[in-house]
């Protein structure tokens, strides 16, 4: 009986995530441009329209270049400073690992607002870098924590081994600690690339008036009117996360990077 | 290895970085933020540097004063919402055999990290006339015709709790997955009946824990801007929505930007009352 | 000067003092086990060999060079961990050669040598395996083979048998003990158990409270212990308090002890093995008391007998057993050449 109520509590639970995005899904291989569903015909058409049309396509590419170089950046900050925190007694420099994550806890409109104030100031407003360096800062706190996570997780042991047995710490970050930490590194990029290629507000705020990313286009394309390639966008960013984060799951270890430490199921 | 304190300023280098980067790009920007509230707005939607309280005098209006309780009501109620559906299906997730939790959590991040404006556009789609929910019940024989449930307070509602609950589930997570077994299995050796153990002695031990998420969430849907303004009237819009409008639209920065630190002063009061709160029933 | 000289070392860690003013000489090819309860400092006085942690005060002196301050990564030692510390994302191979690697020997010299050492712990051919894959005896093996790669001075082991089983570490600290003597490698072990010091020590260094009660070697300690501690730290031992009458003998339980070499005090503490306790018949100068308890052990005989309120243990082996019952009264007697009249 509980075993039954179990399994209809995840149902529930598992219909009501999925529900809006069957739908969507339903929408996006509508033969013609409407707004149906049940789907009235079948067509794949709203799919190859995001890589032929030359404004979804540009969107798209603007996306992924902002996505992948706002990434890297956020590792190339969180990487020496979890790596610091982790090799160092230096209470105060704590401080920064909050500054890491603050832009991620407080309400996305305060960053961004505060992002727009400081490049208008500048007088940079507008610049397509300003974006990545934005989305850099605004998704620091993904690498940093996950890093932080990886860094905890090697056994201090194999860093003295590697002392006696004559290597420096320059060497001992190539040969132990790298390698060791390379998975905390990919997924630490990935949730950094999947949020970046998602985010609106920040991107917006910053860049919206000279430059569109996928969000920004949907979000402008709604205000005119219905296109079912916004349902097939939908979906493609949607494979796009499933597949990255089912990769992080087969490669590392989803659970224990979710903070399920010691779970040895 | 010998953790130690930097010893020459060389050991400081790794610090550098980062740490530039931060205050450049986040503590400054935020100061500036800071100051621009305290600026006078020019015609033409430019501002002048001064120091006037003016932006934050045009709190003490009733049409302010009722987007920031309907702000906070609405947040409430999706954490709470959230709480509600989040705790009992985490705690199952959380003893679900590996391989499932690990498909719920790859299912549970590729919707959270979802873009708030498709998560708008879903919803609006399944609460539309044409292709919604109500041409189900139409289908089964419900409802007489089609129509469209947006806009309305509970489209907003529903989609902000679609919205968090990936993310509570996923701050809970950690907790509960640690949580002993053997204190439910020992609730259940003393009579208690599954669904009873759950609220007796889960419920109970996870008091602070689910406090701390809740504070989590509400300020995660405090941040919500787009999900209002797509699904609900203009009524239903929040603190967010508004600090949006008046940055962009209205060109208005200093007042934008009063809000802003508004928005952040209420959300760490708020942190810090709870957490109060928390720390007293603890030693009580 | 040769060998490790380490002079009036001391680690405080804040206001808690792990290791307190130790001096110890171990000459080269020596093998000395640093032996002691948890706590004791013992593990602490060998990372500061190692240059894992910096002595407070004092200083360490190797091979006449002085390295109190010297990086770890510059004193050419070879270290075994308690956690083995191998790295998992390395070969057995690539472990072994890892300290080769670093110093940039050439690759068919470092295939040589891991071949060399893999031969030497019976894991031959096994190179290119995972070290997740190894049993923990071979895991045990590599992490040794890794220490030795670049044929240190010094050979240092964190309480290396601890993770084994029982049978495993005993026959592991057999061929330590045999390695090192073919290698003729100075070797300092930390490690709590007493039998596995008195196994394969030169020179057993008691420790407690962060200070040296008594080195020496496994045979006097156990036969001439310094102290109560190490009387009764290593094996068993009955402690009976002594004082001295009138005409300068010592009594116990005010029974005299003929022939027992004082040190000057009136009164104190002598140390007698089980072993030693001979049970007899009561009276004629034995110390009297009744049988409590008898534990047959089937290979030995532990005989308990309370006398003034104080229990003394017998062991003797079955043929030897004394013809005793429970609640029997039976006499002691001490033999002068096996007692031993403690420091304090």
């Amino acid at each position: 009986m509980t075993s039954l109520l179990k399994r209809l509590f995840f149902f529930a639970v598992g219909l009501f995530l999925a529900l809006p995005l069957i739908v969507v899904a339903g929408v996006s291989i509508n033969e013609k441009q409407t707004l149906a569903f049940p789907p009235q015909g079948f067509s794949l058409s709203w799919y190859s329209e995001i890589f032929t049309n030359p404004e979804w396509r540009s969107a798209l590419v603007a996306s992924l270049t902002l996505a992948a170089t706002s990434a890297a950046l956020a590792l190339v900050i969180a990487l020496p400073l979890a790596w610091f925190l982790w090799r160092r007694v230096a209470p105060w420099a704590n401080i920064f690992q909050l500054l890491g994550v603050a832009p991620f806890t407080l309400p996305p409109v305060i960053t961004a607002l505060g992002l727009l104030t400081f490049w208008a100031t500048t007088g940079f407003y507008g610049q397509p870098w300003t974006a990545a360096i934005s989305h850099a800062i605004f998704f620091v706190t993904l690498p940093l924590v996950t890093l932080s996570l990886g860094f905890s997780a090697i056994d201090r042991s194999l860093v003295e081994a590697a002392a006696t047995m004559g290597a420096d710490d320059r060497v001992i970050f190539r040969t132990v600690v790298l390698p060791l930490i390379l998975p905390y590194i990919v997924s630490g990029y990935a949730f950094a690339f999947v949020l970046s290629l998602n985010e609106y507000i920040v991107a917006y705020m910053t860049v919206g008036f000279t430059m569109e990313t996928l969000p920004i286009k949907i979000f402008n394309a709604l205000r005119y009117g219905y296109t079912p390639t916004m349902a097939s966008v939908t979906v493609l960013f949607l494979a796009i996360a499933a597949l990255v984060f089912g990769l992080v799951a087969r490669f590392g270890d989803l659970p224990k990077l979710l903070g399920a430490m010691g779970d040895e199921r | 290895m010998r953790r130690e304190p930097p010893q020459r300023l060389a050991d400081y280098g790794p610090l550098l970085f980062p740490a530039g980067m931060l205050i450049v790009f986040f503590v400054i920007p935020f100061a500036t933020m800071i100051a621009v509230s305290f600026f006078e707005r020019e015609q033409g939607g430019f501002y002048q540097p001064a120091f006037v309280w003016d932006n934050y005098a045009r709190f003490l209006s009733l049409f302010f004063g009722k987007v920031l309780g309907f702000s906070l009501f609405l947040a409430v109620a999706v954490a709470v919402a959230c709480i509600v559906i989040g705790v009992p299906f985490t705690y199952l997730m959380s003893r679900a055999a590996r391989k499932v939790q690990i498909l719920w959590l790859v299912a549970l991040l590729s919707i959270l990290s979802l873009s708030e404006v498709m998560i708008g556009f879903a919803w609006s789609t399944l609460f539309s006339r044409t292709a919604g929910l109500t041409n189900l019940l139409v289908a089964i024989g419900i409802m007489e015709t089609p129509q469209a449930l947006t806009p309305s307070f509970g489209a907003v509602m529903t989609a902000m709790t679609y919205q968090a609950l990936p993310y509570t589930v996923l701050v809970l997570y950690p907790a509960l997955v640690r949580l002993d077994p053997t204190l439910t299995e020992a609730a259940r050796t003393l009579g208690a009946s599954p669904i009873r153990a759950f609220f007796t002695v889960v419920v109970p031990a996870l008091r602070n824990t689910i406090l701390a998420t809740l504070i989590m969430v509400f300020i995660f849907a405090l941040g919500s801007y787009l999900l209002p303004q797509l699904l609900g009237r203009p009524q239903h819009w929040t603190l967010s929505v508004l600090i949006t409008d008046q940055a962009i639209y209205q060109s208005n920065m200093p007042f934008a930007a009063a809000m802003a630190v508004f928005l952040v002063l209420v959300s760490l009061a708020l942190v810090g009352l709870a957490v109060y709160a928390g720390r007293r029933k603890e030693a009580a | 000067m040769s060998g490790l000289i380490l002079s009036n070392v001391t680690k405080q860690f804040g206001t808690f003092t792990a290791v307190n003013d130790v001096s110890l000489s171990v000459p080269d090819g020596t093998f000395v086990c640093l032996l002691g309860p948890s706590g004791c400092g013992k593990t602490t006085l060998m990372r500061m060999i190692a240059g894992l942690d910096l002595p407070t005060r004092g200083s360490i002196r190797l091979g006449g060079e002085d390295i109190t301050q010297v990086a770890t990564h510059k004193r050419n030692l070879g270290m075994v961990f308690q956690s083995l510390a191998l790295f998992p994302h390395l070969t057995v191979g690539e472990n072994i050669a890892y300290a080769l690697r670093i110093r940039g020997v050439p690759k068919e010299e470092q295939t040589k040598r891991v071949d060399e050492l893999l031969a030497m712990i019976h894991l031959g051919g096994f190179a290119d395996r995972s070290v997740t894959k190894l049993s923990g005896g071979q895991r045990q093996r590599v992490a040794i083979a890794r220490a030795l790669a670049i044929s240190p001075k010094l050979f240092l082991l964190d309480e290396p048998l601890s993770a084994l089983d029982a049978k495993l570490r005993e026959a592991m600290q057999v061929e330590l003990r045999q390695l090192q003597q073919q290698l003729g490698i100075t070797t300092i072990v930390v490690t709590h158990d007493q039998r596995e010091a008195m196994t394969m020590a030169d020179t057993v260094v008691v420790m407690n409270g962060g200070e040296i009660r008594q080195a020496a070697a496994p045979v006097d300690i156990y036969r001439r212990p310094a102290d109560s501690f190490v009387a009764d730290f290593i094996g068993s031992t009955n402690l009976l308090p002594y004082t001295v009458d009138g005409s300068g003998r010592a009594t116990v339980f005010g029974t005299p002890v003929e022939g027992l070499a004082l040190a000057g005090a009136m009164a104190g503490t002598i140390s007698v093995r089980p072993e030693d306790v001979q049970i007899t018949a009561p009276g004629n100068g034995t110390i009297d008391g009744s049988v409590t308890f008898i534990r047959d052990l089937g290979g030995t005989v532990e005989t308990f007998v309370e006398a003034s309120g104080q229990q003394i243990v017998a062991v003797s082996a079955p043929r030897t057993r004394p013809e005793v019952t429970v609640g029997q009264q039976v006499g002691i007697r001490l033999d002068p050449a096996t007692s031993v009249v403690l420091a304090r």
